[in-house]
């Protein structure tokens, strides 16, 4: 089964996590929204699949190139 | 003296009656809507006292301009008398002698990181681009003949989507539009999130706006973001001399930001500084649009000129990201060029939200970013291009 990375884009602050592992995503599904440049941004699934792994809370601050998840499809 | 009480009913006009339901208007945007609440709210209020007749806050004289302030001696005698009110001081001594909106900027500054437009410096030549909605408007104002030329620059200085040069423009060359212009300028600013996706659809095909860029930007450091403020601010007032006020406290601002050692300043000049100005702001530039002033059709031309202006700001930008294209090995997501209209940070926004929807690797932010801070310094030189040739 082939794996996605998906990383963060951008420094910031976690505000809510919309997916847990096992969860189904389509392409363009909000897996978390993050705080950034004072707006809510939302990071997207990259691709179709299952959930693999995402270790997320709301507040964690991140940094640029962090995973987000694993998708695996 | 001792007569019946009067009350204020039966001097109300049918047009202060619609100036109040636009004042409402102005405040329920704000509050339920939550556009640009901060500026709204104060506008809303504003229209309301002025248009509450008798109420003295701002006086206006028969030939419908704001009463006379004087010298301050005479400033003190005329508000016993009862002859100007507090709002006509704040607009004499705020706005007409453009105090406000050049320390608004100040604070504009302390509250802007050009880290994105330095990593990227081509971002300048988006958030030039961006400026064409201002010339093209400008011309056509004019061309219409219901504006004077000093008028129709200052109609088309709401296409450069930045409050403070709108209002130090508008004050110098038409002080007699400013309410209608700063209450068009600001609200659509708020609406850049509707205004702009049309045009950048338009204007671009779904591969286009896929286009991937890396998040990242390359990595500035605190000697390139202490000079970018020196340095723009020299050579903008050499360029353009008249752009010096504006780009002078934005610039000032900004060093204060940068200089990592009057943090206190910064903190100071983008805080409640920046809060106080920006409600007397709003509050006196409200209160510059009793019904005589407001319910003319120039108000509606502005309303619907301004909506032009927007559409070819965003075209402008885009249309030159797509002609650097052609000369980019890696190629750039055209959207990133309708970031220049410098409405700070709806239109990266828009162009962020747009860029995720056509292909979710992308994540536009700060590459918008950087011809949006651009655009404001961009706006800032028009403003003072459009002084120099027309004061």
């Amino acid at each position: 089964m082939a794996q996605e990375k998906v990383e963060f884009p951008i420094t910031g602050k976690i505000v809510g996590v919309n997916v847990k592992k096992g969860s189904v995503v389509k392409e363009g599904d909000v897996l978390c929204i993050l705080e950034s440049m004072k707006m809510e941004n939302p990071i997207l699934a990259t691709v179709d699949g299952t959930v693999a792994e995402i270790n997320l809370s709301a507040g964690q601050v991140v940094e640029a190139g962090d995973l987000v998840t694993v998708i695996e499809y | 003296m001792f007569g019946l009480y009067e009350t204020a009913f039966g001097a109300l006009t049918w047009g202060n009656i619609l100036m109040f339901l636009v004042a409402g208007l102005m405040i329920y945007l704000g509050i339920a809507r939550k556009m640009e609440p901060i500026l709204l709210v104060p506008i809303g209020v504003g229209i309301f006292m002025v248009n509450l007749p008798y109420a003295g806050l701002m006086i206006y004289n028969p030939e419908g301009f704001p009463a006379e302030v004087g010298s301050l001696s005479e400033l003190i005698k005329s508000i016993g008398d009862g002859k100007i009110g507090l709002l006509n001081v704040l607009y004499t001594y705020g706005i007409e002698s453009e105090v406000i909106p050049l320390l608004i900027f100040l604070g504009v500054g302390a509250m802007t990181d050009f880290r994105p437009t330095i990593a990227r410096p081509i971002s300048f030549l988006f958030g030039a681009a961006a400026q064409i909605g201002v010339f093209v408007v400008f011309m056509i104002a004019y061309c219409t003949g219901w504006f004077t030329v000093n008028e129709a620059a200052c109609v088309g200085i709401i296409g450069g989507s930045d409050g403070p040069p709108t209002v130090f423009l508008t004050a110098a060359l038409a002080p007699g539009l400013l309410g209608p212009i700063t209450l068009v300028a600001y609200s659509y600013m708020a609406l850049v999130p509707v205004l702009q996706p049309p045009v950048i659809r338009l204007l671009t095909t779904k591969a286009q706006r896929a286009i991937f860029m890396k998040p990242q930007l390359r990595d500035v450091s605190n000697l390139e973001v202490i000079l970018f403020p020196l340095i723009i601010f020299i050579v903008a007032a050499l360029l353009v001399p008249k752009s010096t006020p504006l780009i002078g406290m934005f610039m000032f601002g900004n060093l204060l930001r940068t200089s990592r050692v009057t943090d206190r300043l910064a903190q100071a000049a983008g805080g409640v500084f920046l809060d106080v100005l920006t409600f007397l702001l709003g509050v006196t530039v409200g209160s510059l649009m009793p019904a005589s002033v407001f319910l003319q059709t120039q108000t509606l031309a502005i309303v619907g000129l301004a909506v032009v202006a927007f559409a070819f700001g965003t075209a402008g930008g885009v249309w030159t990201a797509q002609l650097t294209n052609l000369f980019l090995k890696t190629k750039i997501n055209p959207m990133i060029g309708a970031a220049g209209v410098s409405a700070i940070p709806m239109s990266a926004r828009v162009v962020q939200k747009m860029g995720q929807q056509a292909n979710p690797r992308n994540f536009l932010l700060m590459h918008a970013m950087g011809p949006n801070m651009a655009g404001a310094i961009g706006t800032s030189v028009v403003a003072g291009i459009l002084l120099g040739m027309l004061q």
